[in-house]
């Protein structure tokens, strides 16, 4: 229960293993702390910042899918519209078309009529003719006469 | 393990003795063969043992420590690492809250006093013969007379060694106090007060009163300090000393006093280390 030397050795070895321990262990360490801290902390921060980003990616996917919805049903619609259109005036032109060709055929037909009478006409005059001559060649027979006319008469 | 030639008190005594080297009035530089021999050597002599085994633990720590710090991630720690943070956070949490000042030394100053007073009480609790036992056995091989081979395995048991601490801090205190007040102001806390009048005549006359008050309370800190710890662990190592004389009985007696010691260990090695940051807090804190 001496007090000797061994205290200032003490005291010495003390002082050397405080400083090697405020030079060389405690920075190390608590920087290292502070740095995981920090990294803790930022990564905190990006995933809250990612939750936030996520949520606003999805709003503008619903969004952009129900625009594109939208978008869908009105060309869907239009094409329709237009596809009725199209029907209907195909339609029209037909019948136009057959309307014409009918008021042709008929046009046609008149003038072939209008045609066939006038021919018709000249063969009246013509056989007129012929059985003015036959009559005026043989005798006048009145029984004759009548009965070259009812012929005539029968071949118009 | 009371052995059988040497009687009780013989054996407490050979175990309270430290392996002393030192300059004998007689023999000149060499070892104290006996408790008498290390006294004739006053001051100038030198406890192997408490200085081997304080060094030794404290290059433990240091080693251990300083291993984790070059090898500190800031990623995922391991078993060490987290061990080694666990302490610095504990240390660096008790330095923040009793310590308002900006200090560089206060933490890595608290941190060692913690683990290496820890690591210096921890030694109390291997059985009292064994490393006596080992060293009595090289002494032996090395042609000394194994009875006079003293070794005393606790650093802290040690007055020199507490008060070597202790005094460091004392140091520290002073350095603090004159940093932080100025050499007048140190002097002035320790002349005028507590007792302060504002006639001039009267302080002069309080001035000695007030230091003999204020000198006993500053000295009274390292002294505290020193004898705290000390005290707590010669008196742990004497009772381990005394369970271990009585033969087949000290197992059970043993096991729960160490137990027991478990929490005084690490409680005084606490108490040092909080004591140190308040007295130099109070040393930086200027009223």
């Amino acid at each position: 229960m001496n007090l000797n030397l061994t205290l200032i050795g003490q005291a010495i070895a003390f002082a050397v293993f405080v400083f090697f321990c405020m030079k060389y262990v405690w920075p190390p360490v608590t920087q290292a702390l502070a740095e995981r801290q920090k990294k803790i902390a930022d990564g905190l921060d990006a995933a809250s910042r990612a939750t936030r980003d996520l949520e606003l990616a999805q709003e503008k996917a619903s969004e952009t899918l129900r625009e594109s919805k939208d978008e869908a049903a009105r060309i869907i619609e239009q094409t329709h519209k237009r596809s009725n259109q199209m029907i209907e005036e195909a339609r029209e032109n037909a019948r136009a078309e057959g309307e014409r060709m009918v008021a042709q055929a008929r046009a046609e037909i008149t003038q072939e009529i209008n045609q066939a009478k006038d021919e018709l006409r000249g063969q009246v005059a013509s056989l007129a003719v012929i059985g003015a001559e036959r009559i005026l060649e043989s005798s006048i027979d009145e029984a004759k006469h009548r009965e070259l006319i009812d012929k005539l008469a029968a071949e118009l | 393990m009371a052995g059988n030639n040497p009687s009780s008190s013989e054996y407490i005594r050979h175990h309270l003795q430290n392996l002393t080297f030192g300059n004998h009035p007689e023999h000149g530089w060499s070892m104290a063969h006996n408790a008498q021999e290390a006294t004739d050597m006053g001051f100038w002599a030198i406890h192997l043992d408490t200085m081997g085994w304080s060094i030794g633990l404290g290059l433990i720590f240091l080693f251990v420590f300083r291993k984790v710090a070059k090898t500190a991630t800031t990623g995922v720690p391991s078993g060490l690492q987290n061990f080694v943070e666990l302490m610095v956070e504990f240390v660096d949490q008790s330095v923040r809250e009793t310590f308002h000042g900006r200090s560089r030394l206060i933490a890595p100053l608290s941190l060692t006093i913690f683990c290496w007073i820890f690591l210096m009480n921890v030694m109390d609790l291997i059985p009292v013969d064994w490393l006596p036992g080992v060293a009595a056995k090289v002494g032996e091989m090395f042609g000394a007379d194994p009875a006079h081979v003293f070794f005393k395995v606790v650093p802290s048991t040690d007055i020199n060694a507490t008060l070597g601490m202790s005094l460091s801090v004392f140091a520290l205190i002073i350095f603090y106090s004159i940093r932080v007040k100025g050499l007048k102001g140190f002097v002035a806390e320790l002349t005028l007060h507590p007792f302060n009048t504002p006639n001039k005549l009267a302080q002069i006359a309080l001035i000695p009163v007030n230091f003999l008050l204020e000198f006993v309370t500053l000295i009274a800190k390292p002294i505290s300090l020193a004898l705290r710890l000390f005290g707590n662990m010669y008196a742990g190592e004497l009772i381990f000393i005394l369970i271990s004389l009585v033969g087949i009985w000290q197992l059970p007696l043993h096991f729960p006093w160490a137990v027991f010691h478990i929490l005084v260990i690490t409680l005084q090695a606490f108490i040092f280390m909080m004591l140190t940051i308040v007295y130099l807090s109070m040393a930086s804190e200027d009223h």
